[in-house]
């Protein structure tokens, strides 16, 4: 992890829906290369927040810069960021090389240089014997690696990931989160969100958010600490205990 | 209550259930645990009589999958992985519906599950469609549970749920073991293993004997070792590349790591720890440290 310059800075950003709160003056930093967890219980406010940040939404309030640019230039946002959502959006009908082309064709990528990159990217996740195999012919495992890499072809700054481990077992997970620390070891900020605290572990910062509101934003280790907890799990339930509002309330 | 003798299942040249045997007791909370492709959506299917197996029999409460499976089908619960709730139907209407199709009344039944479907109680006329996650698997659970069956099948019924209501969802099927139903549950989280009376490992088609989640614990066959640096994906990388090392993969905050034969013992902080059930699964799923690759021919 490089330590240099911030990646993401938010101030006081809040999001109402209504009357209703989703996301309450939060703030923080995310600084290049690091990979931060963004948790919460469900209906919490994580998707709502992520979407402002990925120029997907427009704040109600407050300010933020997100790999340079400000929060209201979501267009220049979208071209910087990367992005893979819990159901990942490749083509169940397209071919693995397919699918890559058209995520490169989106973001400007010369036909030689996705090429080039396609092998280059299939070779490093060992699945070069892959390349002409429909999507929805491949197991769960390699869907998400292969999304994950689909959405840092175009070399954002950022990648955001929305659940992205779901339903899959223990050592596939574990390779999924090699690719993650890859990445952020090449300088890539990654900003995560996972219902599963032993992930939050691998993070080398994790915020928890209750009700809107970030509750506590450190290390998996001070947290611990500060929670007297033997587990993320455990820090995760004293904390989301206090939530008051109802999952319910959400839409 | 439920017994699978050597179910063989194909679909075209691939197998997909090998001889698969096992048997739960009544009130036995049972987990099959395997990764994705392992198969057990399959075997859910084949004892919930939805498919017919190639071989072998299976039998629910003593009534044949296959003969009498419209008799089985009043006493089982089935909630595959993408459960469907009507989304356009109130809580109340999902309910409803689902007990009328039994024969059943909601009423008789209530009791049930009025533990779960509490919380659900002040939305009874809002549509299904309009729950969170979390809401919609309670709802989906209630409507499996409403003509009261004897034995449970819930496939992976934690998948994308906060660890709140997972935690709330295992209370649960606590609570309807202590009532004498039988639930069989497939997950792929390790923590969710250790709240099974007994677990079944399955991979490539194939169940492992089932055994307790302490057996399975006590059978890991290595000295296992936790390892720390300032960067532990370094850390992995060069440990992958020493010639002692068997299997060595990131664990929480360190490195979990295994020898050949002799523990290396200058690598930096290591420690001796006692393996978990996720160690165990790793093990028992990649062999001998070959674990970088055990997907790569999984012929799906």
């Amino acid at each position: 992890m490089k330590t240099g310059d911030t990646s993401i800075r938010v101030r006081d950003l809040t999001k109402r829906f209504g009357t209703f709160t989703a996301v309450d003056r939060i703030c923080f930093d995310v600084k290049e290369g690091e990979i931060f967890g963004f948790l919460g219980a469900n209906g919490a406010g994580k998707t709502t927040a992520m979407r402002i940040l990925c120029g997907l939404s427009k704040p109600t309030s407050g300010e933020g810069t997100v790999a340079g640019c400000d929060i209201a230039d979501a267009e220049q946002i979208k071209r910087r960021i990367g992005y893979m959502s819990q159901k990942f959006s490749l083509y169940e009908n397209l071919k693995v090389w397919e699918n890559i082309r058209l995520f490169a064709g989106i973001y400007g990528i010369s036909a030689k240089e996705t090429a080039r990159r396609t092998d280059e990217m299939l070779e490093r996740i060992g699945f070069a014997h892959g390349k002409n195999a429909l999507v929805k012919s491949l197991p769960l495992g390699w869907k998400q690696k292969l999304a994950f890499s689909t959405a840092i072809f175009h070399h954002p700054k950022i990648v955001f990931l929305d659940e992205p481990t779901g339903g899959v077992d223990p050592v596939t997970r574990r390779q999924f989160w090699e690719l993650i620390c890859e990445a952020s070891e090449r300088g890539v900020t990654v900003f995560v969100t996972t219902h599963y605290m032993d992930e939050a572990e691998y993070c080398h910062r994790v915020s928890i958010m209750v009700d809107g509101r970030i509750e506590a934003l450190d290390t998996p280790q001070n947290l611990r600490a500060k929670y007297q907890a033997n587990s993320m799990d455990e820090v995760f339930r004293q904390l989301a205990g206090k939530a008051k509002r109802m999952e319910n309330c959400k839409k | 209550m439920v017994v699978a003798e050597h179910i063989n299942k194909w679909y075209r040249t691939t197998q997909v259930l090998n001889d698969v045997c096992f048997e739960t007791a009544k009130g036995e909370i049972f987990g099959l645990i395997g990764p994705d492709g392992a198969g057990k959506t399959t075997l859910f299917r084949v004892l919930t009589t939805l498919i017919k197996a190639d071989s072998g029999r299976a039998t629910i409460g003593g009534l044949d999958a296959e003969t009498d499976y419209r008799e089985i089908r009043t006493r089982i619960g089935y909630m595959p992985g993408r459960f469907s709730l009507y989304p356009d139907l109130t809580v109340r209407e999902n309910l409803e519906f689902f007990a009328t199709i039994f024969g059943a009344t909601v009423r008789e039944n209530y009791t049930l599950i009025e533990g779960i479907y509490r919380s659900l109680a002040p939305f009874e006329n809002r549509p299904a469609g309009k729950l969170s996650g979390g809401m919609k698997q309670k709802l989906a659970l209630s409507c499996v549970l409403i003509h009261k069956p004897s034995v449970l099948f819930l496939d992976e019924p934690a998948t994308g749920v906060d660890p709140v209501s997972r935690k709330e969802l295992w209370s649960m099927l606590r609570q309807l073991k202590e009532q004498g139903i039988t639930i069989i549950v497939s997950t792929p989280y390790m923590d969710e293993a250790l709240l099974c009376d007994r677990i079944a490992l399955m991979q490539h088609g194939k169940l492992l004997s089932a055994a307790t989640p302490a057996q399975v614990i006590a059978a890991y066959p290595r000295k296992l070792y936790a390892a720390e640096a300032p960067n532990n994906y370094r850390l992995l990388n060069e440990l992958r590349a020493n010639p002692q090392v068997a299997s060595a993969y990131a664990f929480g905050d360190c490195v979990h790591v295994a020898f050949i034969a002799q523990s290396d013992t200058s690598i930096p902080n290591l420690r001796e720890i006692p393996p978990g059930i996720e160690d165990c699964f790793i093990e028992l799923t990649t062999g001998k440290g070959a674990w970088n690759d055990h997907r790569k021919n999984d012929g799906k």
